[in-house]
């Protein structure tokens, strides 16, 4: 941003003692950023790689005596990451594919369709956000247990994820806050040539929404990616588990060193998602999330 | 005379034509209206029926639960009791008091920490996307890495942190294993991991500030930090209280931390919080009607932040 004018006047800047300061500042931040931000990234992949013995050696060496990647291999196979990462991608995925269908549908119909009792409806769902959502975590167990009417138990079924990730009151806002400010004449337009309300949406509305439609998408995946309560208590078991919970139970059985080999892998898929989506990510936080 | 139409669109302003030809237009607007409505809940079914299972119900059952009791598998009501007894377990007053210190500690470092790093980034001309990709990295790691990667640093034998001090030739510490400090370690691993999204809303707030403004307080003789006071911090007032409130919401409801930092209770209990004794109450000891009981308070506690919330956030709508 060179050509915004912010806090120190540009006058200010331009003085020699101004710039020798900039400069000053700027060499001890970006020093201090790096090294608070990526330092423990460097220590997660480098205590990957060294021995049991040296991992946990007093004082610990800032770069490893010898190179293990087998650890990483251990890693992979002890924690049986493939499956941790496959059940998360999987859970992830489908919350996604729930939350762009029916969340896109209601904030569509509440936007532009208004039926009779939309308002309400609408009012009921934003209501849940002001509840504590830990608050609702028991009850919200005690249902998974034994769904009513259907009577079904959800317990280790990816429904169980996938169900309840369509209640994101935020995401419906969001949505439906997008929609509120198509124009009017281009969905008219779209009903006078003949369109149905789904061929309105699918050919008119989702295409001029792809900008909030990533930003839902990422918070979707995001939010599966990281719960760790949730799916604690609703997929005991260990071959349906999400990467968080599945490293957590098995921490203590393995040694150091190859647990934080296998942290490592762990970061990888959202640290990639991040660096592809960055543009989305940063940009849906803030236009999307709160407008100033 | 033109033929009579039987489009109920012109016949609607012609009521002479005949009371049959009304209720007949009459119907075939209610018919309409009947389609729309069926199409637009259509649309509407699929979320509105996982609110129902998934987030109203437990709701209501939240409060039903809290003045039930289940002994020997069978239910009955059991009035304020359960209140009373999470009342009268100390446990909640210590769980109080952590969790309040733990807000407390929260808001001074995950409140002002990621204002200020906003407010030196923005005045970068370099580099400030590689800053705003680190500060925000941590966001996107998976909590078990970075809470796990926090206890290694954290460790007190061969912790890089014990080490960093040394090296300073600062006392060492016990980090997680000392009541004292058990919380203000937790408190740095949650800032460290969850910084990043308030320094970016903020840093998006400072580049919305006008740069006259600037200029004209720079006219007035003010130096850079009546320039925050007087400027920028009542440019970004709006903002700063969105997410203070944010923050205090959803500091107060902490658990993953404190549970996978220091098992959840910590040293002597120095760790529990609210949510932590929320979980023990259901799934430790078996008594959903003393979690629910537990979470009502909660509830009610957070419940005036949660308004102001969405007052204030509707205002900034309007403006």
């Amino acid at each position: 941003m060179s050509s915004t004018r912010t806090l120190i006047s540009p006058a200010q800047l331009a003085r020699p003692r101004g710039r020798f300061l900039y400069w000053v500042v700027f060499a001890l931040v970006v020093g201090l950023f790096t090294l608070v931000f990526l330092g423990p990234l460097y220590w997660m992949v480098s205590g990957g790689l060294k021995t049991t013995q040296e991992v946990v050696q007093s004082p610990p060496t800032l770069v490893p005596r010898t190179v293990h990647p087998e650890n990483y291999s251990r890693a992979w196979d002890v924690m049986d990451l493939s499956r941790l990462l496959f059940n998360t991608l999987y859970y992830a995925l489908g919350a996604l594919a729930f939350q762009l269908v029916l969340d896109v549908a209601a904030a569509y119909s509440l936007s532009r369709l208004r039926p009779v009792f939309g308002r309400a409806i609408l009012a009921m769902m934003m209501v849940t956000l002001m509840i504590p959502a830990t608050v609702l975590v028991v009850p919200q167990y005690l249902t998974v247990l034994d769904v009513p009417i259907v009577e079904r138990n959800l317990l280790n079924s990816p429904w169980v994820i996938w169900l309840p990730s369509v209640t994101n009151a935020f995401n419906i806002f969001l949505l439906k806050r997008f929609f509120d400010s198509i124009p009017r004449e281009l969905l008219d337009a779209a009903s006078i040539d003949g369109a149905s309300r789904m061929r309105t949406l699918w050919s008119v509305v989702l295409p001029i929404s792809r900008p909030i439609l990533g930003v839902v998408s990422i918070f979707a995946v995001v939010g599966v990616w990281k719960d760790f309560l949730w799916p604690m208590l609703t997929l005991p078991d260990p071959a349906k588990q999400t990467l968080n919970v599945g490293i957590y139970s098995l921490a203590n059985g393995v040694p150091e060193n190859v647990l934080i080999a296998a942290l490592a892998i762990a970061s990888v898929p959202t640290l990639l998602i991040f660096l592809v989506f960055q543009r989305n990510i940063m940009s849906g936080l803030t236009a999307g999330g709160l407008k100033g | 005379m033109p033929a009579p139409t039987l489009s109920p669109r012109k016949a609607a302003p012609r009521p002479r034509h005949g009371a049959g030809l009304r209720t007949n237009a009459s119907r075939e607007a209610f018919v309409r209206a009947l389609r729309h409505n069926l199409s637009a809940h259509g649309f509407l079914i699929g979320a509105v029926l996982c609110f129902s299972f998934f987030s109203w119900y437990p709701m209501v059952r939240e409060f039903i639960l809290a003045f039930q009791k289940t002994e020997g598998g069978r239910t009955t009501w059991a009035g304020w009791s359960n209140l009373t007894t999470v009342f009268n377990d100390p446990a909640f007053w210590q769980a109080w008091r952590n969790t309040l210190l733990f807000t407390g500690l929260a808001l001074l470092l995950g409140f002002a920490v990621p204002f200020v790093v906003a407010l030196v980034l923005n005045e970068f001309r370099h580099a400030q996307g590689y800053l705003r990709l680190l500060v925000y990295l941590p966001v996107m790691l998976p909590p078990v890495a970075s809470v796990l990667l926090f206890k290694y640093l954290y460790d007190p034998g061969y912790g890089l942190l014990n080490r960093i001090l040394e090296l300073l030739h600062l006392p060492q510490q016990q980090w997680l294993q000392d009541p004292d400090t058990a919380m203000l370690s937790v408190v740095i691993a949650a800032t460290w991991m969850n910084m990043g999204g308030a320094t970016l809303i903020y840093l998006a707030a400072l580049q919305g500030i006008r740069g006259e403004l600037y200029e004209a307080a720079e006219l007035d003789g003010a130096g850079v930090l009546r320039k925050i006071w007087y400027v920028t911090i009542p440019q970004t007032r709006l903002i700063l209280s969105l997410m203070l409130l944010m923050q205090i919401i959803a500091t107060m409801q902490v658990f993953t931390e404190p549970f996978l930092l220091a098992g959840g209770a910590g040293p002597e209990g120095s760790t529990t919080t609210v949510v932590y004794l929320i979980y023990q109450y259901a799934f430790n000891f078996n008594n959903y009607g003393g979690a629910a009981a537990l979470g009502l308070v909660l509830l009610v506690l957070l419940a005036g932040f949660s308004a102001a919330y969405v007052r204030l956030s509707r205002g900034g709508e309007d403006e």
